[in-house]
């Protein structure tokens, strides 16, 4: 309609609700300026009248935000008194003092004899992030599995999979924890631990696994990694400007191939390919050397997933079922096929409906955590714990993990929400 | 996977020799035949899991029933001698804490004598669940039952009238507290939620709104955990001098604040599913507001939310454990509280598969109500 001029008849039959008439006028049309003018919504100053809606609309609302103001204003009230009657200062300032709370695990450097509060609560943060996301990466893979095992042809498939779904899903979590530690805990000592062909050893002190021993080399081999990555990411790229260039697309395989796989393998191997393993060896009453999996992460990350992968398998599973048959005919019928039909077809619809539920179990999963406190994993939750019974500075760190936590949770949805825009259908 | 079945089926020249069914697609062996060893790689699954679920089956069964221990002596105090039980271990069961101890971890620590009352409680809640479920009853009466169930649990909870001791809250526990915590948090909740996904839809009092938005999006963001926490910590701050809140109210505060946020998520999606033409046509008929909201909307929305708002229901009964970090002693606190006496100490897997089956018969039996229920009233809308 944008280049042809609409005839006047035309502008008063489309024009009938006021919003199409608007867009009409907009577009630069020839519609009546007399019309519109008697079509808009007359302005009416507001009457302090009981009778007036925006009157009674500005008065509730006064009066309910006063309402919370007065019981906040309350609430502060007692707890300045409260404080003030118990002599603990508010403020950051024990931040920068030492913490002396002994941490099992961190991803950095400390020492409680010298480290400040500051850092332990920093050190609680990464052990969450630690646990969340390999526990979302390990959830989706599990439930996309146990998703697509129930819709299984195979009977005993998808009969074993629904009931681990059904079972799963009605325990509480924090039961599962339990039990899943009680077990671990029940497993032998160190001198007799389980073993994987004297590699991997299993015992009450956690798992011990081998460890590369990381070197320049390996440094380097990350970063030819992540360079091939970029440039992977650029090719995709050209390559899509060109077939809507031209119809005809570059492949793209070979290129990532050579940038993802080769390029890394060839700086490792230049820089003389070091492929030293550092083996946990038993010596007195524990191991030493190796990769060290702490019971307490161990199970809380195993409880996470089992239990997040039900309801990540019933997500997958509906978005599976959503596409109808047809869709999978069709794409037949096209002459493509059933890697391509999934992949070009089906899966970018299932997605649709997938990706909106995916995310509040996302969310869900970082925020039953926290359940880490309960058996002694030190998140987020736990160090804030006690860091509080040790200074007394409960509104801080109340305030830390409601920040740490709404963090979080608004970055996975932003990053949800993005994604979905991504692959949300596109209507005109 | 189906392609291959379907294959069979509508394979031609089947369709010539129709006059008895070929043998092998037909019997048991024929069931077999397509459900488990269809293709190479399903008869791989079926062996695969087969041995499995055989091995995994032979040695719970020989564990749980064959190799247990059912009874162990007592000594004259009391005092169980678990010698059998610590010889079993690792070969079989021992459910001989059950019976010692299955008392305290259904009703925790209430006088002995007067067990009977948290034990009645306990039917009353079931009852409750039961009545709540029949459509016959969905009315406003139920609202009326609610409050008398709910009644009757508190004056059998805390006596102190009609003849009955007075029970301290702090001597309450196992199932009551978790039934207690999940049922008055919904029932509390409830009405918030209601009110709360109003003013978060409500385009007139953009104010109102946005302290809606501000609740839900706060308290959606951070786990339980933190809230429960919070209430234990924050609330003796936020109170008056000499004001004291016991454990059990200040858990249920922090329940019915977690709950009605997820709640009015809920409701606000019943409210969103509602066609538009409803309320116009409400307006059109000159009703106020909560005309309008009490007799046109609500009645339809709500109605569309029940299988959601009984997932919630079922998460917050899960949630309830939580409370073992105020120190709450709820079912699976107690069950810990079981676990630390000495002679019992190393016997956790009896006692958590346990409280398992007692978990997963409440969620399954409503997550099956609630499933059925989506289904009748999906068919009902599309009629």
């Amino acid at each position: 309609m944008q280049g042809f001029p609409a005839p006047d008849l035309h502008a008063r039959t489309v024009g009938h609700n006021d919003e199409g008439g608007h867009a009409l006028a907009m577009s630069g049309t020839t519609a009546d300026p007399r019309l519109i003018a008697a079509r808009a919504v007359p302005k009416k100053a507001l009457r302090m009248s009981w009778s007036d809606p925006r009157f009674r609309a500005i008065f509730w609302q006064i009066v309910i935000v006063g309402i919370v103001a007065l019981i906040v204003w309350y609430l502060i009230g007692n707890t300045n008194r409260n404080l003030a009657a118990r002599h603990i200062a508010t403020g950051f300032a024990f931040l920068g003092r030492v913490a002396g709370i002994p941490i099992g695990e961190s991803l950095i450097q400390y020492n409680p004899a010298i480290d400040t509060f500051g850092r332990a609560l920093v050190i609680g943060i990464l052990n969450t992030l630690k646990v969340a996301v390999i526990g979302v990466v390990l959830a989706t893979i599990l439930g996309t599995l146990v998703g697509v095992g129930r819709l299984s042809s195979n009977w005993l498939l998808s009969k074993i999979t629904a009931v681990y779904v059904e079972t799963l899903r009605d325990i509480p979590l924090l039961l599962q924890l339990l039990f899943w530690y009680a077990l671990l805990e029940a497993l032998p000592a160190p001198r007799q631990a389980l073993h994987i062909g004297s590699l991997i050893f299993l015992c009450n002190r956690g798992i011990r696994v081998p460890e590369l021993v990381w070197e320049s080399a390996d440094t380097w081999a990350l970063v030819a990694f992540l360079v091939g990555a970029a440039g992977t990411w650029l090719w995709n790229r050209y390559a899509r400007q060109r077939q809507e260039a031209t119809g005809r697309r570059p492949a793209v395989w070979p290129v990532a191939l050579l940038l993802l796989i080769a390029l890394p393998l060839a700086v490792w191997g230049l820089l003389g390919a070091p492929t030293a393993v550092e083996l946990p060896v038993l010596h007195g009453f524990n191991f030493q050397g190796g990769g060290v999996i702490s019971p307490e992460y161990f199970t809380l990350l195993l409880g996470l997933v089992l239990y997040t992968a039900t309801y990540i398998s019933e997500i997958v599973r509906s978005g599976i079922q959503a596409v109808s048959l047809g869709q999978w005919e069709a794409g037949g019928a096209l002459g493509l096929g059933r890697g391509a039909v999934l992949r070009r077809i089906v899966l970018p619809q299932a997605l649709r409906v997938i990706v909106p539920p995916m995310t509040s179990q996302y969310l869900n999963l970082t925020k039953n955590s926290s359940l880490a406190i309960y058996i002694g994993y030190q998140d987020v939750m736990s160090i804030a714990n006690t860091t509080l019974n040790q200074t007394g500075q409960a509104i801080e760190g109340i305030a830390y993990i409601m920040a740490v936590y709404l963090t979080i949770s608004l970055s996975i949805s932003l990053f949800m929400n993005w994604y979905n825009a991504r692959i949300a259908l596109v209507e005109r | 996977m189906s392609q291959t079945t379907v294959d069979q089926v509508t394979e031609p020249g089947y369709t010539a020799a129709r006059d008895r069914p070929p043998t092998g697609t037909t019997g048991p062996w024929g069931w077999a035949r397509a459900n488990l060893f269809s293709s190479w790689w399903s008869t791989a699954v079926t062996l695969l899991l087969g041995y499995l679920i055989l091995r995994f089956a032979v040695s719970f069964v020989a564990w749980a029933l064959i190799n247990a221990v059912w009874t162990v002596p007592f000594s004259p105090q009391g005092v169980p001698n678990t010698a059998v039980c610590q010889n079993a271990k690792g070969i079989g069961a021992c459910w001989a804490i059950l019976p010692d101890k299955y008392r305290l971890i259904l009703l925790g620590r209430y006088p002995y004598d007067q067990q009977w009352r948290p034990a009645i409680c306990v039917v009353l809640f079931v009852t409750l669940y039961g009545i709540s479920a029949m459509r016959q009853f969905w009315r406003k009466e139920l609202v009326l039952i609610w409050i008398g169930t709910l009644g009757a649990v508190g004056v059998l909870m805390w006596g102190g009238v009609l003849g009955m001791p007075l029970v301290t809250e702090d001597q309450w526990g196992g199932l009551p507290i978790t039934l207690i915590l999940a049922t008055f948090g919904l029932a509390a909740a409830f009405p918030l939620s209601v009110l709360v996904a109003l003013g978060r839809r409500s385009t007139s009092l953009p104010a109102v709104k946005m302290l809606c938005v501000l609740y839900v999006e706060l308290i959606r963001g951070v786990p339980l955990v933190a809230v429960l926490f919070m209430a234990s910590v924050m609330f003796p701050l936020f109170m008056p001098d000499g004001v004291n809140i016991d454990k059990l109210l200040r858990a249920q505060v922090a329940f019915i604040l977690f709950t009605g946020a997820y709640l009015a998520e809920v409701v606000r999606g019943g409210l969103q599913s509602l066609p538009k033409g409803q309320a116009e046509a409400a307006d059109a008929l000159g009703l106020s507001y909560w005309k309008k909201t009490g007799f046109i909307i609500l009645p339809q929305a709500l109605r569309m939310v029940i299988p959601p708002l009984v997932n919630t229901f079922i998460g917050s009964f899960k949630d309830t454990s939580l409370v073992l970090i105020i120190g709450l002693f709820d079912l699976l606190t107690m069950g810990t509280v079981a676990l630390s006496d000495p002679p019992w100490q190393s016997f956790s897997t009896e006692v958590y598969l346990t409280l398992a089956v007692i978990y997963f018969v409440f969620c399954f039996a409503m997550s099956k109500y609630s499933r059925g229920l989506e289904r009748e009233l999906a068919r009902a809308h599309r009629r």
